[in-house]
């Protein structure tokens, strides 16, 4: 009883993956049909936002034409917080302010709608304000979907899933099961708007020129996160994400918006973002179990691709341009199968996770396999170590009278009592084991 | 972690939502699991949009006009799976402005 397919590939989802997806196939002049629930593309769609723009240089060489960009990154903070303070770094250069630019601030809502032009230019058919529901099976083969509104089935050779971290179509077709707590993280983040020469000023950078800033430490309390501060164009983004379990053992019962709250009142935050207005509040998970958390992601007639399959390098917090990258794998091996006249078979879809093991994708996850286990068995990361960092700087620049061999011994007995000299070491040794 | 009063429904006010009336996407599959068996209510205080409140006999309710689709009380409430999580009707639900 298999229907007739009407198109060669659905898409479902219209991220940076999905677009990636449906753009190549298209491109290649595939019949594609795109669904999307959102009003309009980016409508539902949640990131820091930072675009790498190698990924998308692969699939629109020319996107700086006219893709919505707000600033490209020169100066990198990363910081270490305590209570009170910060420690931490600076790393700007003159060489991320020559063109091509190699990563960008954006707002997701415009870089999506963006993105999504570009695709139905391509020749893909979009249809938005509309939810899949399940996938339609024959037997064991996916053959298309099942959508909420009237006549709403509708038939492919090949669905491709790049709806999301929720993914509720792949859980209720039995691909994978329910995502465990400890492999994603909650993230909330504000956008604050800002008169452009404030942040200029504030933020040290030209017109186009953008800060990042990434924050560990106390602002976490305890848990296992990151907290982050973007310039974008007009506005800054600032954002705080723990993992979703650590959040639901917290001992003090720890919301995320108390998170935010309070990294906005940090006294090293709150100058910085002092003025701005708040235009919106989101909330969104990111899959961070890595390696050993990615899904089976091909099977008869079905892929996955993005948060979905959880392709998101939490270390160093790369996921669009992973989402983007799997996307186009997955259109490849569609188009490669297609003009060989094979089935959308297993066997077939095979050669995606084949492209995917031989990218940058699936060998860096693999490179950073243990991190999530590192990180999460040994929450002193968060906790001791930021405190005792902070403690150290703050001993060593004040100056009081104490000879500066004193200090040195002071600390270093300060991170003894926290911490023995074998655990100590072993932190190190184990840190360096993940990241090697 | 000293108190830091957090008013969610301010933040929540600048967002902007079709909420589809009578129709909410998440639901509660038995109260009474709420009030009898889960002790600890994760769900109460880590919602980003606090849709869940722990009311005082111990049930928890449950309001879905703000929330913001992130999936994590699906997630948590792994000991009971008493939520019903879906994705709103297509076209309903948080829409943001800038993500």
């Amino acid at each position: 009883m298999k229907k007739p397919s009407q198109f060669d590939a659905i898409v479902v989802g219209a991220g940076p993956s999905g677009n990636a997806c449906a753009y190549t196939l298209a491109k290649a002049g595939l019949k594609v049909l795109q669904i999307e629930r959102g009003e309009y593309p980016g409508s539902k769609n949640v990131q820091g936002a930072i675009l790498y723009s190698d990924a998308l240089e692969k699939i629109i060489p020319d996107f700086r034409d006219d893709a919505p960009l707000e600033r490209h990154i020169i100066e990198q903070r990363v910081w270490v917080l305590d209570d009170n303070s910060f420690v931490g770094t600076h790393y700007r250069s003159d060489d991320y302010n020559k063109p091509p630019y190699n990563r960008y601030t954006i707002i997701r809502a415009q870089f999506d709608k963006w993105f999504s032009s570009k695709v139905r230019e391509a020749g893909a058919l979009l249809i938005c304000e509309t939810t899949v529901n399940h996938l339609i099976m024959d037997g064991e083969q996916v053959v298309g979907v099942q959508c909420d509104r009237e006549a709403g089935d509708v038939y492919a050779d090949v669905v491709i899933l790049a709806d999301g971290v929720n993914s509720t179509l792949a859980r209720k077709a039995g691909f994978h099961g329910e995502i465990k707590d400890s492999n994603v993280a909650l993230a909330v983040k504000e956008i604050l708007f800002m008169p452009e020469d404030i942040i200029r000023q504030r933020f040290n950078i030209g017109e186009e020129e953008g800060v990042v800033i990434e924050m560990v430490g106390k602002i976490t309390d305890g848990m296992m996160g990151t907290g982050f501060l973007y310039t974008n164009k007009e506005s800054l983004t600032i954002g705080i994400g723990c993992m979703l379990g650590d959040f639901k053992g917290s001992v003090n019962k720890t919301s995320p918006y108390t998170l935010l709250e309070k990294l906005k009142r940090h006294p090293s935050i709150a100058p910085l973002i002092q003025g701005g207005e708040m235009k919106e509040y989101a909330a969104h998970l990111i899959p961070e179990g890595g390696f050993y958390a990615i899904p089976k992601v091909y099977g008869n007639g079905w892929m996955i691709v993005g948060d979905s399959g959880g392709f998101v390098n939490a270390v160093h917090r790369e996921g669009s341009n992973l989402a983007m990258t799997t996307g186009r794998l997955a259109a490849e091996t569609v188009i490669a199968a297609k003009a060989a006249g094979k089935p959308m078979s297993e066997a077939v879809l095979k050669t995606y996770k084949t492209e995917l093991d031989k990218s940058f994708v699936m060998k860096d996850l693999h490179k950073y396999r243990d991190m999530p286990e590192v990180f999460h068995k040994n929450n002193q990361f968060f906790t001791t170590y930021p405190e005792l960092v902070s403690k150290a700087a703050h001993k060593m620049f004040t100056v009081d009278g104490v000879d500066k061999k004193t200090k040195e011994r002071e600390i270093f007995s300060s991170f003894r009592t926290s911490r023995s000299l074998t655990g100590l070491v072993g932190d190190a040794v184990k840190l360096w084991r993940a990241f090697r | 972690m000293n108190a830091v009063a957090v008013n969610v429904e301010e933040k929540l006010f600048q967002n902007r939502y079709r909420v589809d009336a009578g129709r909410p996407h998440i639901q509660i599959k038995d109260p009474e699991i709420c009030a009898n068996d889960c002790t600890q209510k994760s769900c109460t205080y880590v919602c980003p949009a606090s849709c869940y409140k722990a009311e005082g006999n111990g049930s928890v309710t449950l309001i879905t006009d703000g929330c913001l689709e992130c999936g994590s009380c699906r997630i948590i409430c792994s000991e009971f799976s008493n939520v019903n999580w879906e994705y709103p009707r297509g076209g309903h639900g948080i829409l943001f402005k800038f993500g």
